[in-house]
C-alpha cells in the first residue's frame, strides 16, 4: 500500500461524498445526509493516514521531511484542513448541509492534485529546510481551509437572500428550508472567519519571521507577501463590516467570498501568474 | 463664526473616528496593493521597458507605481489608517474603560427586559436571606457578587473577564507598534550585501545605493563550498566565517558555519547566505594532454581566453570552467572545462573536458586526449547583509496583535445579575462573545439557581 494510492482513494471518497450531498440536498433524506458526512469522515481518516504514510517514505528515501514542501503536498494538506473543518461544524453545530458547499472545494484540491501534479517525493533545497516551514504552512493552510468554509457558507447565505427577496419575513420553502436560517449562516460565516483570521495573521508574521532569519528582511513586499496583506485587509474590512450600519448581512457575506477569491489568487495565482521568492521548488538559495 | 469653526472642527473629527472611513481605506489599500505586483517594482527590466510605450511609462513612474509601496499616497493611505484607528481608539476607550471600571451594577427595567436570558427563582423566606443565600450560590458558582440595595429590591452583580472587552484594543495598538517598528528599520538600519574571495576579509558592505557601509570590524571567509543530492538538486550551500576585530579572530565567531535558514549575527549586523561564484579573476586552469600515438603527458596551466600553442602546432583554448558541471551536462559531476581546440590547419572544435570522467575525454578518437585537472581559483561567499534595531518592536507588536486577536475573539465577558424583590429572585446574563455557549452555561446555572432552598 503506498501513500498515493491511499490518496486515489481519498479522492474517490470525496467524489461519492459530494454526490451524495447533492441528492440530500435534492432529496432531504436524513439519511443520504448521514451517509454523506460518513463517507466524507473516511475520507479524513484515509487522507490521515497516506499523509502519515507519505511523510516516512520520504525518509525511507533518504530525504525525510514533514509533506508540505511543495505545490503538490499544500493542496492535499489544504483539502485535508477543509475536512477537519467540516466535521468540526458538523459535529458541533449540526448543520451538515454546509457538506453540500464545503466538499467540493475539498474534491476540486485532491483532483487536481492528484491528475494534474507531479506526486513525486522531492527533496528539500536549501531555503526551506527550516522548522519554520513546517509553522508557516500549517497555520496559513488552516486559516485558507476556514476562509474555504466560511466562502461556502457565505455562497449559502447568498442563495438563500437571493430566492427570497430583500429582507423578507415569508421564508421560501423547497430547498431553502434545508439551510439554516440568515441568522445562522451569518453567524457560522463569522465564526469560521474568527478562526481563519488569527490563523492567516499568524501565517503572515510567521512567514516575516522566516523571512527575516533566512534572507533579513521581514518584509520585502514579494507578490505573495503582499498578496497575503491583501486578503488580510479583505477579512479585516469584513469584520468591521459586520459591526457597521448598512454592511452587514449581504455585503459582509459578499466581501468574505471575495476573501476566498484573493486567498486562491494568492496561494496559486501568484505562482502562476507572477513571479517572486515563493514559487516553490524555484532555484533560489 | 465660531460656531461654524467648531462644527468643522467637530466634522473632521467625526470623519476620522468613522468606521466607514476604514473599510474605505482596507478596501482601498488592499485593491491598491495589487498594483505592485503586477508592475516591476525598483530597478526595472531593460525587456520591460522596451515593450511598453513611453507615455504609459512616464505616466506610471510620475503616480510612482515602480516603487509603490513607498509613494507618497501609499504612505498618505497608512497616515489617514493609522490617524483613522488613533481618533477611534481614542473616542471610544473611555467608554469601554468606564464600562469595565463602572459596571451597571442596577439593571433597569429596560435592559431587564432586553436580555433574552433570564429565569425566575420563587421563594417563600425574607429578602434578606435570599441575598445571603444567593451572594453564596454566584460566589461558588460563577463569580462574587456586589450588593446594592434599591427602591426596596437587591442588586447583585457578577462578572468575569471584564477586561476582556479591551481585546480590540490591543489587537489595534498592536498595528501601531508595528509601523513604529518599521519606521525605527528604515531610519536606524540598513541593507548591503558583500562577497568576499576565501582566504580573504572585508570591513565594509556595498548599501542598497552602492555606497559602501562600514562595519566597524572585519570578516573573513576561510572556506565556501557547495552540495548536491542524487538528483542534481543543491543541497547546502556553507560558508565558514571569522570574525576579526583589530586582525584578532572574536572568541566564538571563529569559524562559524553559515548556511542558508543560518545566518551569522554579531553586534547587530547579520550576514545572510545569499549567492557564490568563483573568483575567476587571475586564477590558473590545469591540464593534462595526452598524445594517442604515446610519449609522456603534458602538463598545462591556463587562465581563461587565453590561447597556449602546443608542440605539434595545435592551438587550445580556454573558454570557460565549473567546479560543478552537473547543472550543464546532466549525469555528470565534478569540475569540467569548456575548451576550443584547434589542429594545425583544421577547423576549430569546441567540446567538454572532465576531471572525473577520462573515458569521456578519450571517447572523441582526436589524436591529443584532453583532460581537465582543475584550477587554483577560488569560490567566493555572496552575503546579504542586514542591520534593523527595529525588527524587536516589530515582533512585540506581532505578539501584541496574535494575544489581542485571541482575547477579542476567544474571551467573552461575562455578566450576571440577580434581583431580589419580596418573593421571588429574577436572574439576568450577557456576554460579549459567543451568546450560544453562554447561553449553554446560563442554562446549567439556572438549573442549579432553580434548585435553591430558601
Ligand atoms: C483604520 C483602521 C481601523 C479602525 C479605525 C478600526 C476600528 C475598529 C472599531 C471601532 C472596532 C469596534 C470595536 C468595538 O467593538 O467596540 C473594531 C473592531 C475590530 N477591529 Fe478594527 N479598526 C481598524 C483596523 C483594524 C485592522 C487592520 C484590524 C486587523 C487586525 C482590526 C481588527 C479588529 C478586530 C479583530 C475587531 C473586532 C471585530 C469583532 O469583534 O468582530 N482593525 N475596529
Amino acid at each position: 500500500m503506498t501513500s498515493s494510492m491511499l490518496f486515489n482513494l481519498t479522492t474517490f471518497a470525496y467524489l461519492i461524498s459530494m454526490i451524495v450531498f447533492f441528492a440530500f440536498l435534492a432529496g432531504k433524506n436524513k439519511a443520504l445526509g448521514l451517509t454523506g458526512s460518513y463517507i466524507a469522515y473516511v475520507g479524513l481518516i484515509i487522507q490521515t493516514v497516506a499523509i502519515g504514510l507519505r511523510w516516512k517514505e520520504s525518509y525511507d528515501l533518504g530525504v525525510g521531511h514533514a509533506p508540505m514542501s511543495n505545490l503538490y503536498e499544500s493542496i492535499v494538506f489544504f483539502s485535508w484542513t477543509i475536512i477537519l473543518l467540516f466535521a468540526y461544524i458538523d459535529i458541533r453545530y449540526k448543520y451538515r448541509i454546509v457538506g453540500a458547499f464545503v466538499v467540493p472545494f475539498a474534491l476540486l484540491g485532491m483532483a487536481w492534485a492528484q491528475l494534474g501534479m507531479n506526486t513525486g517525493i522531492e527533496p528539500l533545497v536549501p531555503a526551506l529546510q527550516s522548522n519554520w516551514l513546517l509553522y508557516h504552512v500549517i497555520t496559513c493552510f488552516l486559516g485558507y481551509a476556514a476562509f474555504a468554509v466560511a466562502c461556502g457558507i457565505s455562497i449559502m447565505y447568498l442563495i438563500r437572500t437571493a430566492v427570497e427577496g430583500p429582507d423578507s419575513k415569508a421564508t421560501a420553502g423547497g430547498l431553502m428550508s434545508m439551510f439554516p436560517p440568515l441568522r445562522v449562516l451569518d453567524d457560522l460565516n463569522y465564526r469560521s472567519i474568527m478562526i481563519g483570521f488569527p490563523l492567516l495573521t499568524l501565517g503572515i508574521i510567521t512567514g516575516a519571521a522566516w523571512a527575516n532569519y533566512a534572507w533579513g528582511t521581514y518584509w520585502s513586499w514579494d507578490p505573495k507577501e503582499t498578496w497575503s496583506l491583501i486578503v488580510w485587509f479583505v477579512y479585516a474590512a469584513f469584520l468591521h463590516a459586520r459591526i457597521t450600519k448598512g454592511w452587514v448581512g449581504k455585503r459582509a457575506a459578499w466581501l468574505s467570498v471575495i476573501g476566498f477569491a484573493a486567498t486562491i489568487f494568492c496561494y496559486l495565482g501568484v505562482n502562476l501568474f507572477l513571479s517572486g521568492l515563493h514559487s516553490y521548488g524555484g532555484s533560489k538559495m | 463664526m465660531a460656531t461654524t469653526e467648531r462644527s468643522f472642527i467637530e466634522n473632521v473629527w467625526d470623519f476620522f473616528c468613522s468606521l466607514k472611513l476604514t473599510l474605505f481605506l482596507l478596501i482601498s489599500l488592499a485593491l491598491t496593493s495589487i498594483i505592485g505586483t503586477v508592475l516591476p517594482q525598483g530597478q526595472l527590466p531593460p525587456e520591460y521597458v522596451a515593450q511598453i510605450s513611453q507615455t504609459k511609462l512616464q505616466i506610471y513612474s510620475n503616480l510612482g507605481f515602480f516603487d509603490m509601496y513607498h509613494s507618497w499616497w501609499f504612505i498618505t493611505l497608512l497616515y489617514v489608517f493609522s490617524l483613522n484607528l488613533i481618533s477611534c481608539s481614542i473616542k471610544r476607550l473611555p467608554h469601554v474603560f468606564k464600562f469595565v471600571s463602572e459596571p451597571t451594577l442596577v439593571l433597569g427595567e429596560s435592559l431587564r427586559n432586553s436580555f433574552p436570558l433570564k429565569k425566575e427563582l420563587a421563594f417563600s423566606g425574607a429578602a434578606e436571606k435570599g441575598v445571603e443565600r444567593l451572594k453564596e450560590f454566584l460566589g461558588s458558582e460563577f463569580s462574587a457578587p456586589v450588593i446594592t440595595e434599591q427602591d426596596g429590591e437587591y442588586h447583585l452583580f457578577a462578572q468575569k473577564n471584564p477586561w476582556c472587552r479591551l481585546g480590540v484594543y490591543v489587537v489595534h495598538f498592536s498595528i501601531l507598534v508595528i509601523f513604529v517598528g518599521a519606521i525605527i528599520g528604515s531610519l536606524a538600519g540598513y541593507k548591503g550585501f558583500v562577497s568576499i574571495v576565501e582566504g580573504t576579509s572585508v570591513n565594509a558592505v556595498e548599501g542598497r545605493n552602492g555606497q559602501p557601509i562600514p562595519l566597524g570590524f572585519e570578516v573573513l571567509c576561510e572556506k565556501f563550498s557547495v552540495e548536491f543530492y542524487k538528483t542534481g538538486a543543491p543541497k547546502e550551500f556553507k560558508s565558514i566565517l571569522t570574525v576579526l576585530e583589530n586582525g584578532q579572530p572574536v572568541p566564538g565567531f571563529s569559524k562559524v558555519k553559515v548556511i542558508v535558514n543560518e545566518p551569522l549575527t554579531y553586534k547587530g549586523i547579520t550576514f545572510y547566505q545569499s549567492s557564490y561564484g568563483q573568483a575567476s579573476e587571475g586564477s590558473e586552469h590545469y591540464f593534462t594532454v595526452f598524445s594517442r600515438a604515446g610519449g609522456p603527458p603534458v602538463r598545462i596551466a591556463t587562465r581563461e581566453g587565453a590561447v597556449v600553442t602546443l608542440k605539434d602546432g595545435t592551438t587550445f583554448k580556454l573558454l570557460e570552467a565549473t567546479q560543478e558541471v552537473r547543472q550543464f551536462a546532466p549525469g555528470f559531476s565534478g569540475p569540467a572545462a569548456r575548451i576550443e581546440v584547434t589542429p594545425k590547419g583544421a577547423a576549430p572544435q569546441t567540446f567538454i573536458s572532465f576531471r572525473d570522467f577520462p573515458e569521456m575525454n578519450a571517447q572523441r578518437g582526436d589524436a591529443l586526449i584532453f583532460g581537465y585537472e582543475g584550477t587554483n581559483a577560488r569560490m567566493y561567499t555572496g552575503l546579504q547583509v542586514a542591520k534593523d534595531p527595529g525588527v524587536w518592536t516589530v515582533w512585540l507588536g506581532c505578539t501584541l496583535m496574535v494575544v489581542g486577536l485571541f482575547i477579542a475573539f476567544f474571551m467573552s465577558h461575562k455578566r450576571i445579575w440577580v434581583v431580589i424583590s419580596k418573593g421571588h429572585a429574577r436572574m439576568y446574563g450577557n456576554a460579549s462573545k459567543n451568546q450560544a455557549a453562554f447561553g449553554m452555561q446560563f442554562d446549567a446555572l439556572s438549573e442549579k439557581f432553580q434548585q435553591l432552598k430558601i
